[in-house]
């Protein structure tokens, strides 16, 4: 009876506040960031901890390290072996999710806040937090599965543009460095372990919470997790990316459709040059159905299905991509007109019309980005992870509304230069 | 106790809803039915157009045309302009695309509330005032034409499904791929997809979902200023179609250039026609989830952690279809095991549940997870609309899905020995293996060993 009355007032209180999302902020004593968003309205908790504990960071020579850290990481730890993890969260209704990306790897848990639910499920994240087993006849499976399924990538034309891509963007820094079954039969449990002890501390940690719950809770919860974490110390960064020169790779494969991709490295999470690149970029090839490029290479002429550009920021220099697939036959007259529409689009930038529809969609749209918990922890993560100002989401859309043409033809012109653009084709004829 | 409390969360998020007789229903003169579900935590709203026709309804030669024509349905009316469907729900701050499948075809936007009017008014829309151009035709069929390569020609986990498909099926129209086979894609026309346009897209076969922070009678209202005015038409009778029985174990092979082999056996199993009177497929269910529901579920358990025969191994099993249904087991076996050695460990984890049954444990925590998927379901907008969307789209209520939740909660570890005894039968089998290839015709250089 109390449970009923609890949710119908949370109901109420919510749906009063949703002009913004009110994001809580504070160090836990051991030093991990914490952002928290308190959301009554369904009885569940939604939390992440993520580590500056990437593909970037892996040693020279043990690329994909970092990778099968993270996802051996709950299967054994504490006093729960892998299938009491498994049973243990599914009893209860919750799950463990995440992975490693090249910058962060990170761990979520989705649960009921119901007490009873909540409080096993933070038990059994907190185990794998803080003493994963690493246990060794589960790490030599791990590492079968991972080499498998490696080869299994070098099999695919999409993987292996994807692959030879971020290689020649990225000849001389990590994230260039591919994981190969050769690296990954190389490891050791021990390298596990160090890159764990190394990278899994609370100095390099951002947990970010978002449900039902109070600050006093979120407190409580963000402290125990750090609390079992080594104090540790921040991951340090490599030298910056350098700018590649312009070459185009080009790949033999027997598949019926060519894969093709164009970029280059172009910039870091927080730079003001985002704005200008984002808002562009719509007109380019971000803006779905109705961008350039979908207009030229997909509804003019029939070449993709799909074809897109996009930024993706990270940590240090990420890369501005164009992707497409198109039947191998066609694909130099594919390639032709996705580089004459960049180059079109780098020498005049986006009409003022354009402009305007590009403002009115990633304004107007806002909203959606913002409409369910799932996201809300997204958007807040990236927040905290990447060190942007707390009110990066209340101040989206005025940066946004604050780009003018000359802003993105001056942003692009730094950005994305003709001379270092990297070209991958596979299967084409 | 613990059940219990779960029960009483459950039927708290479901009364924050229920205390407000959501969702609403009306239906228009035409035959529209127009379905909203409040949900008031976000300014934003979707609309999901829903055609009751799918490739299911296709004949042979012209496979693939109801998946033609839900592209056809960007490229303009004589109000809107090619390509201005797009641009006008971009410029709305919106997200739009559109979905086929066997049994249905679907449209959806995205939009913040104050713009679901504008949606309303462009799908009513080209519901009935469709150009089908020649020209736009022409080069559309070329994108369809790269989205099969991209999605089945160069998949071979896809083409596998479709060769399965072909082959578990000999009569019924899901022997046919959605995306349609190549060649009828080459020689389809646009008359071909006007003629399904015409024949199919009128109110009275379609439904209307909206979700989101929108009060129920307004939307009426919209929906009655905007697709009111269209008329219905009597459809054509849609011919029953029923597969003849299997009698015999089916085998195929696709060659492909891959690196791991892939197996799938399908045995042809019931889907849900009558709520209150099915059982089979509550129990079916159960049985997937008990066999591949999470990482500690038996086949991950049984096959991968412990034996080491698969480097994965799952169960799809769909409860709800216009058409037959099927129960697929499917895995890749790990190095040095092969394709026989995986169905072998397959069937004998079958066997294990035919002979010995579930553990009340096992059949508990399926339903936990059950349950809380109830709650988890709501922090999606879009996911509500889904759910609503699909269950009418095989022809049953909406209103009876939390009754179908009861339902599960009820199947026993019985039940679950009883269709794993009922439906794992040989002779409906269909086995299909993908046979990987090297990719230059010449031998594989020798695999990389792993140290221990």
């Amino acid at each position: 009876m109390k449970r009923l009355l609890t949710v119908a007032i949370a109901l109420l209180v919510s749906q009063a506040a949703l002009a913004g999302i009110k994001i809580e902020h504070w160090m836990t004593p051991s030093g991990a960031r914490v952002l928290f968003v308190e959301s009554r309205v369904l009885p569940m908790l939604d939390l992440r901890v993520d580590f500056a504990a990437g593909s970037m960071f892996d040693p020279e020579g043990k690329s994909g390290l970092a990778a099968l850290t993270r996802g051996t990481l709950d299967l054994g730890a504490g006093k729960f072996d892998e299938n009491a993890i498994a049973e243990q969260l599914a009893d209860i209704g919750a799950s463990l999710g995440g992975g490693a990306d090249t910058d962060r790897a990170g761990i979520s848990l989705r649960t009921l806040s119901a007490p009873d639910k909540r409080e096993p499920a933070l038990a059994i994240l907190n185990s794998v937090l803080h003493a994963p087993r690493f246990d060794a006849a589960i790490f030599a499976r791990e590492k079968a599965r991972t080499i498998a399924s490696l080869k299994e990538a070098m099999t695919r034309p999409d993987s292996i543009a994807g692959k030879a891509f971020w290689a020649a963007m990225y000849p001389n820094h990590p994230y260039g460095h591919q994981a190969t079954p050769e690296s990954i039969a190389a490891l050791s449990r021990n390298d596990l372990v160090a890159f764990h002890a190394r990278y899994y501390n609370a100095a390099n940690a951002n947990i970010t919470l978002v449900g039902d719950l109070s600050r006093a809770d979120a407190e409580r919860i963000a402290e125990a997790i750090a609390a079992g974490l080594p104090k540790g110390k921040a991951a340090t960064l490599p030298d910056a990316p350098r700018l590649p020169d312009w070459s185009h790779v080009n790949i033999p494969h027997p598949a019926s459709q060519s894969h093709i991709y164009i970029g280059l490295p172009a910039i870091e999470r927080g730079n003001p040059d985002y704005f200008p690149l984002l808002v562009g970029n719509y007109t380019l090839g971000g803006g779905g159905f109705v961008s350039r490029l979908m207009k030229e290479v997909r509804d003019k002429r029939g070449y993709a299905y799909s074809v897109y550009s996009y930024f993706a920021p990270l940590k240090q220099t990420g890369p501005f991509q164009i992707g497409l697939q198109t039947k191998r036959s066609q694909a130099r007259d594919a390639l032709k007109v996705t580089r004459e529409v960049l180059t079109g689009f780098l020498k005049d930038g986006p009409t003022e019309e354009e402009l305007a529809a590009a403002k009115a969609n990633l304004t107007g749209s806002f909203p959606l980005r913002l409409d369910s918990n799932k996201k809300i922890l997204e958007n807040v993560a990236n927040i905290g992870f990447y060190g942007l100002p707390l009110d990066y989401l209340d101040q989206y859309r005025a940066k946004v509304e604050a780009v003018t043409t000359d802003d993105i033809r001056q942003a692009f012109a730094r950005r994305v230069r003709p001379e270092n653009l990297i070209t991958v084709t596979v299967a084409a004829d | 106790m613990r059940l219990k409390y779960l029960l009483s969360v459950l039927l708290a998020a479901g009364l924050s809803t229920a205390a407000f007789a959501n969702p609403y229903e009306t239906t228009l003169k035409n035959g529209l039915r127009i379905i909203v579900k409040e949900d008031h935590r976000a300014p934003t709203a979707v609309q999901m157009v829903w055609y009751r026709i799918g490739s299911t309804d296709e004949v042979d030669g012209a496979s693939g045309v109801a998946h033609v024509l839900e592209h056809m349905m960007f490229k303009g009316t004589p109000k809107v302009g090619p390509g201005e469907f797009n641009k006008r729900v971009a410029a709305a701050g919106g997200r739009d695309n559109a979905f086929t499948s066997r049994d249905y075809t679907a449209y959806f936007q995205q939009v913040p509330k104050e713009k679901l009017d504008d949606v309303m008014a462009l799908e009513a829309d080209r519901m009935r005032h469709l150009n089908v151009d020649a020209k736009e035709f022409a080069q559309e069929i070329k994108v369809v034409m790269e989205e099969r390569r991209m999605r089945t020609d160069d998949e071979p986990q896809s083409k596998l499904f479709e060769q399965m498909n072909a082959v578990a099926f000999q009569a019924h129209p899901y022997r046919r791929p959605i995306i349609g086979w190549m060649n009828d894609l080459e020689t389809m026309t646009a008359a071909d997809a006007k003629a399904w346009y015409d024949t199919w897209y009128v109110p009275n076969n379609a439904y209307v979902v909206i979700t989101g922070d929108v009060d129920h009678k307004e939307v009426f209202a919209l929906a009655e200023k905007y697709y009111g005015p269209l008329e219905g038409r009597a459809l054509p009778p849609r011919k029953q179609q029923i597969e003849p029985a299997q009698e015999g174990t089916r085998q195929l092979t696709v060659k492909a250039p891959a690196e791991l082999p892939v197996l799938i056996m399908g045995y042809k199993a019931p889907v849900l026609r009558d709520i209150e009177k099915d059982s089979d497929p509550y129990a079916l269910e159960m049985l997937a989830s008990i066999l591949d529901g999470h990482d500690a579920a038996r086949f991950n358990k049984k096959l991968v952690r412990e034996d080491k025969v698969a480097l994965s191994a799952g169960v799809d099993y769909d409860a709800t279809a216009r058409g037959p249904g099927m129960i697929y087991l499917h895995g890749t076996p790990s190095e040095g095991k092969t394709v026989g050695d995986l169905e072998a460990a397959l069937r004998a984890e079958i066997a294990r549940v035919q002979k010995d049954g579930i553990s009340e444990q096992e059949l508990k925590r399926a339903k936990a997870q059950l349950i809380a998927g109830q709650v988890y379901k709501l922090d999606s907008m879009f996911g509500q609309a889904m759910e609503i969307g699909q269950i009418e789209a095989v022809g049953l209520p909406y209103q009876k899905l939390d009754r179908m939740i009861e339902k599960l909660q009820k199947v026993t570890a019985d039940d679950v020995q009883a269709v794993a005894q009922k439906y794992f039968n040989d002779d409906t089998l269909t086995i299909g293996r993908l046979d990987p290839q090297p990719l230059d015709g010449k031998p594989r250089r020798p695999a990389v060993a792993t140290r221990h």
